[in-house]
């Protein structure tokens, strides 16, 4: 048995995207322990209930992620709609799903290029991300934003898509189809890639269970778990099934991400081609009385939103807990047995955002 | 499929919580999260689990000064939320499997949600 | 023209951000914007710097590291806050874990505003720093006579 050391990873890495701290019990080059610690980005931003009215408080939810930011500005207004007993007009529905998957389009090939950069494979790193800039052209052209759109609100939307730019937002998806094609090719098939990921941080199914594991992170180890079977959306009205690999790998996370993007892909083209005309919002007026928690499938797994009225303009609690939140004690026992030059795709496999989680 | 707008929030008893988390962890549910509110009774303590796709929560309800024992003998990463619990609220929690005794949230003042001065 | 103008080093350090602006400042370093052909490279190390973005407040845990990274960072310097979370706390100034914008804690050169700035944006503000840094320079080479780049005015 090695020398045991303590290493503190984090906040500020060269490797690290964002500010994850872990301290790292090594023996020798080999994790024993992952202790995870948070606090760095801690805002506080759930207590602004008590100062801003819930029609306001959506921007700050919306500002909780700059990468899910319009799934978390959807899961709060479902929760206020819920908690006051409001229905959403069928189009505003339509439009929320839409937007939910260009976001999930959005982010998982910013993942893609982050797994890329990981394993230091730069140029596809850079043709992720430029793949990326279109679907961030379309959240400009319909919303005004790239990453922040706040066209969310509590009774709908506060813009409207016409017919006509949805169907060019199809077009322009069916040309990127092709181009993600050739690029997500080469993470399924090439061999110094495949080095990379295969066989690293496993995690069984039973585990993935045990651990509330979420999302992709869930999924690639067989487990069936999708929010979008039973939440939110109109997800109940398309043709849908939830992307499953069996592995526990990063590879088998890596493919459910892949498959993901195409999934999303043909979701909005289905959505686009049911989508009804009519109203995309409806008047809310009073005080939040109730109470609702709902929960909505974003990218990187489950978000749960709790919204508590007092009858009064300001709710009593807000409580936003987000996927990686829940990958958490699944990452802890990931990194559990692996090397220490492993440690950042590990990490990387759960796509931590460490702002959802620190709030 | 019980639909997501149908909400169950069931009270339990302080003292029926384990019980309840053990059955409810037999019967082959995840958790989810746990969140505290501030009343003015004390604290409300939810619990939210899941099974095929359907949210059952589970409400707490205690006085300031009472403790809530830990579920992370059942739900190991519980952890994440008890440590939360106790240093935004300071919530005393006993029996946590991995207790960060008030170091897990690193914040500039002690128990934000529940000032004490 | 020194060195240092014609490429420059920058890190970036994410306060307490909400990633939109991070993503951004990612984004510029990839093929639609590309930085890089200015010979601008993101760095890891504070060393290697010569300009410090920061993005996102500050609060009493990264308060330490920001100034960290800040007093490791070579002489000349400059600092540029991205996003008005840097610039004075934003939409998060009313949190109790926010000290306020990143001139709490050290001193700014460049402000660029914006929730999310836009690549655009956080370029023009490379550039205004990058103007910083030279007259920096000449205080300390002792030569303020030296015209500064072009570059600045246009900023």
């Amino acid at each position: 048995m090695g020398k045991r050391t303590i290493i503190p990873f984090g906040p500020q890495h060269p490797v690290l995207p964002e500010p994850v701290h872990l301290d790292l019990v090594l023996e020798d080059e080999v994790v024993v322990e992952a202790i995870p610690s948070i606090g760095f980005i801690h805002r506080g931003l759930e207590k602004l209930v008590e100062k801003k009215e819930y029609t306001e408080m959506v921007y700050v939810i919306e500002r909780i992620c700059g990468i899910c930011s319009f799934g978390h500005g959807w899961g709060y207004c479902a929760s206020v709609e819920g908690a006051m007993d409001v229905e959403i007009p069928e189009r505003a529905e339509y439009l929320r799903t839409i937007w939910h998957e260009l976001s999930r389009l959005h982010s998982h090939m910013l993942w893609l290029g982050l797994l890329a950069d990981a394993f230091a494979f730069d140029s596809l790193f850079m043709h992720c991300w430029k793949l990326r800039e279109t679907i961030l052209d379309i959240f400009e052209k319909t919303t005004g934003g790239r990453v922040i759109f706040s066209v969310c609100k509590v009774g709908g939307l506060r813009k409207d898509i016409d017919n006509e730019t949805l169907k060019e937002i199809v077009d322009t998806l069916k040309g990127l189809k092709k181009e993600i094609k050739e690029l997500t090719d080469v993470f399924i098939t090439d061999t110094s890639v495949k080095n990379r990921l295969c066989g690293v941080g496993v995690l069984s199914k039973q585990d993935a269970i045990d651990l509330s594991a979420t999302g992709p992170v869930a999924r690639g180890s067989g487990l069936v778990q999708d929010l979008r079977l039973n939440g939110p959306g109109v997800y109940h009205k398309l043709n849908f099934e939830p992307v499953v690999e069996e592995g526990g790998d990063c590879y088998a996370r890596c493919k459910v991400r892949i498959g993901e993007v195409f999934q999303s892909i043909d979701l909005i083209e289905q959505a686009v081609s049911q989508i009804p005309d009519g109203p995309i919002d409806v008047p809310v007026k009073g005080n939040v009385k109730g109470e609702f928690a709902v929960r909505l499938e974003q990218p990187r797994g489950e978000a749960f939103y709790y919204a508590k009225g007092a009858d009064s303009k300001f709710l009593e609690r807000m409580r936003v807990r987000t996927p990686t939140n829940m990958n958490i004690p699944a990452l802890v026992k990931m990194l559990q047995g692996c090397d220490l030059a492993d440690v950042p795709i590990l990490i990387l496999t759960i796509d931590p955002c460490i702002s959802c989680t620190e709030r | 499929m019980r639909s997501y707008k149908e909400q169950i929030i069931e009270p339990v008893a302080a003292s029926d919580l384990l019980p309840t988390v053990r059955n409810m962890k037999a019967e082959g549910y995840r958790m989810l999260q746990i969140c505290a509110t501030k009343v003015s009774e004390g604290f409300e303590i939810l619990y939210s689990f899941d099974k095929d796709h359907e949210l059952t929560n589970l409400r707490v309800t205690i006085p300031e000064e009472e403790e809530v024992q830990s579920v992370t003998g059942e739900y190991w990463g519980a952890f994440i939320y008890e440590n939360e619990m106790h240093d935004l609220f300071g919530i005393k929690i006993v029996n946590n499997e991995l207790d960060y005794g008030g170091h897990f949230f690193k914040v500039a003042e002690p128990t934000p949600w529940n000032p004490k001065n | 023209m020194s060195y240092v103008t014609k490429s420059p080093w920058v890190i970036h350090y994410d306060g307490s951000s909400c990633n939109g602006c991070d993503i951004e400042v990612l984004a510029c370093l990839t093929p639609m914007y590309d930085v890089e052909r200015f010979g601008i490279i993101n760095t890891g190390n504070p060393k290697h710097a010569d300009v410090f973005l920061v993005t996102g407040s500050v609060n009493e845990q990264n308060k330490e590291v920001v100034k960290q990274i800040y007093s490791q960072m070579p002489e000349p310097k400059v600092v540029v806050a991205i996003g008005i979370c840097a610039n004075n706390g934003g939409i998060f100034k009313e949190c109790y874990n926010i000290l306020g914008g990143v001139d709490t804690v050290i001193p700014v050169d460049v402000y660029v505003p914006g929730c999310a700035a836009r690549p655009e944006a956080i370029i023009d503000g490379v550039v205004k720093g990058l103007g910083v840094l030279q007259e920096k320079r000449n205080a300390m080479d002792g030569n303020t006579a030296a015209p500064a780049p072009a570059e600045k005015e246009e900023a």
